[in-house]
């Protein structure tokens, strides 16, 4: 019996070892002009940028976003560059690994496109002075790595905006990845554009505690619908929560990619995120030497937040409220975060006509006003 | 602080009336049926092969090639049923091949169900790639006509989909077979001493290729029934570790198909209500609650392993050992 036990649990152990070492499939997508390569040795070498992206490319939403900017990017500059990427990078030790790869496979620029992947590319960072590092949505810097990140709150706010017209219930849910201030501020974001409609809106929350694992997003979803819930937005990977709305015959929206297609009856509209204009940027600084650390923040203003193909029984109103907070975003003569505001225990976060910098929206750990239950790991 | 929390004015309206919270219930039991039928469903099939002597740890690759396989079925032909078949043969064929090499060849059960393990999560993504943005037809509502009217319990128990019904009979009759029928028997000995039954005049490599078999086809429709109808749509490693908790229940279970059924509802069970409890404001931090399915999990394996005595009685004892014959 012992015996069986124990080969058991080696076995089990030999796969997760196996798992992770293999889950990283790597593809490569060289330019069509490989065979004149040799004869344009006058030209200078193409650039080589490597991706390392936490999901598949599959993914339909935050990991395909990112492949589909690659992509674009590809088409920007031609043979100047050679891109290539790695999926399903977990969040781990074993990241560093990948990193070092990439940079042994002659990389010059190196894009790290989740929050987890900071202390090793911190690591991989100081070990390769002469590499440059792009981290999306962390917040340390250093002299060749620096971050970038979109502001997902704003594409939030705008989808709240419509979740506070259409519910019947006045009750709007959001399944949650991982409890980290980008997240909190999504789900604040979304209550207070639906309290811009709608003030009676309650936000009911439930945290998955992974960005991609479809299975347990629908399990989230029905929760939310079960609790009442007839519009839900998901700060999650996948469309499985829009497609369990679909199901159910409630609204939800798309996250990160437009998701219609996945759930067209249940489709309010998708909030996305469009990478390519910062990643061509950075491309260029590269290729033109003027690479600088430093932080980039970008959003609607810069063409990398948008919500898209809005259904079309939302109120005419609705959708014009819905571009004039786009104009005013652009223009900067809106702020989604302007006090006065409220937490949901009652006490001012945010005084009377002050706007909230970039600090305090990186730091948000508490739910605003009409958000139920309590941030996980807060006090 | 705690003392602010009371002025929260949301955690007072948590009163409701009591109709609402009965039915609140039913639709909790109505999620947990329906979230361990996947489950039940793999877990039952993978009994079949360890009644047998074989452990295929290959589940989670079968189960994933069998989602894309009846997705794409059902996306094309725009039929659920055929979609499970699809799915069912698929599981059959990698079980096939995995039972070839195992049972024939006598390679190792543990690296070949790793290997077919990674094998159906590579393939699957794959063959999957252009069916992450594919769609189903429409789906229409499941209910059980009259029964899905009772107050409370139409809602819990009686508007799900054919396959939960399915998985509960598939429990029943898997009972009945292995320990009422002759042919269940024969299993259960080739699974205790395939030498005797060796002895005996039966064919244990052909009866244990059936086992893996049927194992496969179990597999293959829980992985179908998660991505036509569970979540319904594909996107690579969709199984999520589903397949590794069948294999677990097993143990769980001490090789009781009953068990097998109770198990994948506690799991399934207690999956839904920590989802539930966090939709309600519950003051536990999320963290906590995504752990109670495991340490649920956990806790009753610790209880049956107290009784050494309850495992030994039910587990094959040839389980995992390679036969073969003459020697």
């Amino acid at each position: 019996m012992t015996t069986f036990a124990t080969r058991r649990t080696f076995a089990l152990a030999a796969l997760a070892a196996a798992a992770t070492l293999t889950a990283c499939s790597k593809k490569e997508e060289a330019p069509a002009a490989a065979p004149a390569a040799s004869a344009a040795a006058a030209k200078p070498e193409p650039l080589k940028i490597a991706f390392a992206y936490v999901g598949p490319v599959g993914d339909g939403g935050w990991t395909f976003a990112h492949d589909n900017a690659r992509k674009a990017l590809e088409k920007e500059f031609g043979d100047k560059i050679v891109t290539s990427f790695v999926e399903k990078v977990p969040e781990a030790a074993d990241a560093e690994r990948v990193f070092n790869d990439m940079v042994g496979q002659g990389n010059k620029l190196i894009f790290g496109t989740t929050f987890g992947y900071m202390e090793p590319m911190l690591k991989v960072a100081a070990e390769h002075k002469d590499i440059k590092f792009e981290h999306a949505t962390g917040y340390k810097t250093a002299d060749n790595l620096r971050t970038y990140d979109s502001r997902t709150y704003e594409g939030a706010y705008l989808a709240g905006v419509i979740a506070g017209a259409m519910t019947k219930t006045n009750t709007i849910g959001v399944v949650g990845s991982i409890p980290i201030p980008e997240v909190i501020r999504n789900i604040n974001s979304f209550t207070l554009g639906a309290q811009s409609v709608n003030p009676k809106i309650k936000t009911k929350v439930v945290w998955v505690n992974e960005w991609f694992d479809p299975p347990k997003e629908t399990e989230a979803a029905v929760a939310l619908i079960n609790g009442g819930a007839d519009v839900l937005m998901q700060n999650t990977d996948s469309a499985a929560v829009l497609k369990t709305a679909e199901e159910k015959g409630k609204r939800a929206f798309g996250w990160d990619s437009d998701m219609q297609a996945y759930g067209p009856k249940a489709h309010l509209g998708s909030a996305v995120i469009n990478w390519a204009p910062y990643y061509i940027k950075a491309t260029r600084d590269a290729l033109d030497g003027k690479w600088a650390t430093g932080k980039s923040w970008w959003g609607v203003k810069e063409g990398a937040i948008d919500l898209v193909s809005v259904a079309d029984d939302v109120p005419a109103e609705i959708k014009a409220k819905v571009d004039q907070i786009k104009a005013g975003l652009k223009d900067g003569s809106f702020s989604i975060w302007k006090g006065p505001l409220v937490d949901n225990t009652g006490k001012e976060v945010l005084a009377k006509d002050t706007v909230a910098d970039d600090a305090f929206l990186g730091g948000i750990k508490f739910f605003v006003k009409g958000v139920e239950g309590k941030v996980p790991g807060s006090k | 602080m705690p003392g602010e929390r009371l002025a929260d004015p949301s955690a007072r309206q948590g009163r409701r009336p009591k109709g609402a919270s009965m039915n609140e219930i039913a639709l909790l039991i109505a999620a947990t049926l329906s979230a361990g039928t996947v489950l039940a469903i793999a877990g039952l099939g993978l009994l079949i092969n360890e009644r047998a002597g074989i452990v295929n740890l290959g589940a989670e690759g079968m189960m994933l090639v069998a989602a894309i396989a009846g997705y794409a079925t059902a996306v094309h032909s725009g039929s659920d049923v055929l979609g499970f078949v699809a799915g069912m043969a698929a599981g059959v064929v990698l079980a096939l091949f995995f039972g070839l090499l195992v049972i024939w060849l006598n390679t190792n059960q543990y690296a070949t169900g790793l290997a077919l393990s990674l094998f159906g999560a590579g393939f699957s993504a794959f063959v999957g790639i252009s069916y992450t943005q594919q769609r189903l037809s429409e789906r229409e509502h499941w209910a059980i006509p009259g029964l899905a009217d009772l107050p409370v319990l139409g809602k819990a128990l009686f508007e799900h989909h054919a396959m939960v019904y399915l998985a509960m009979a598939l429990a029943v009759a898997l009972h009945f077979l292995l320990y009422r029928t002759r042919a269940g028997l024969v299993l259960r000995a080739v699974g205790e001493s395939p030498d005797s039954a060796h002895a005996l005049g039966y064919p244990v490599r052909r009866i244990r290729l059936a086992a893996v078999a049927a194992g496969g086809a179990l597999c293959g429709l829980a992985g179908a029934y998660l991505s036509i109808i569970y979540t319904p749509l594909w996107v690579e490693g969709m199984v999520a570790g589903k397949g590794w908790i069948a294999l677990a229940l097993t143990t769980f279970a001490t090789w009781r198909p009953a068990r097998i059924l109770l198990g994948a509802y506690l799991f399934g069970g207690v999956t839904m209500l920590q989802f539930h409890l966090q939709s309600e404001g519950i003051d536990i931090s999320s963290h906590w609650l995504s752990m109670l399915p495991y340490l649920s999990t956990i806790a009753v394996l610790v209880l049956i392993s107290r009784n050494p005595a309850w495992i030994k009685a039910n587990m094959p004892a040839s389980l995992g050992k390679p036969f073969k014959p003459g020697h």
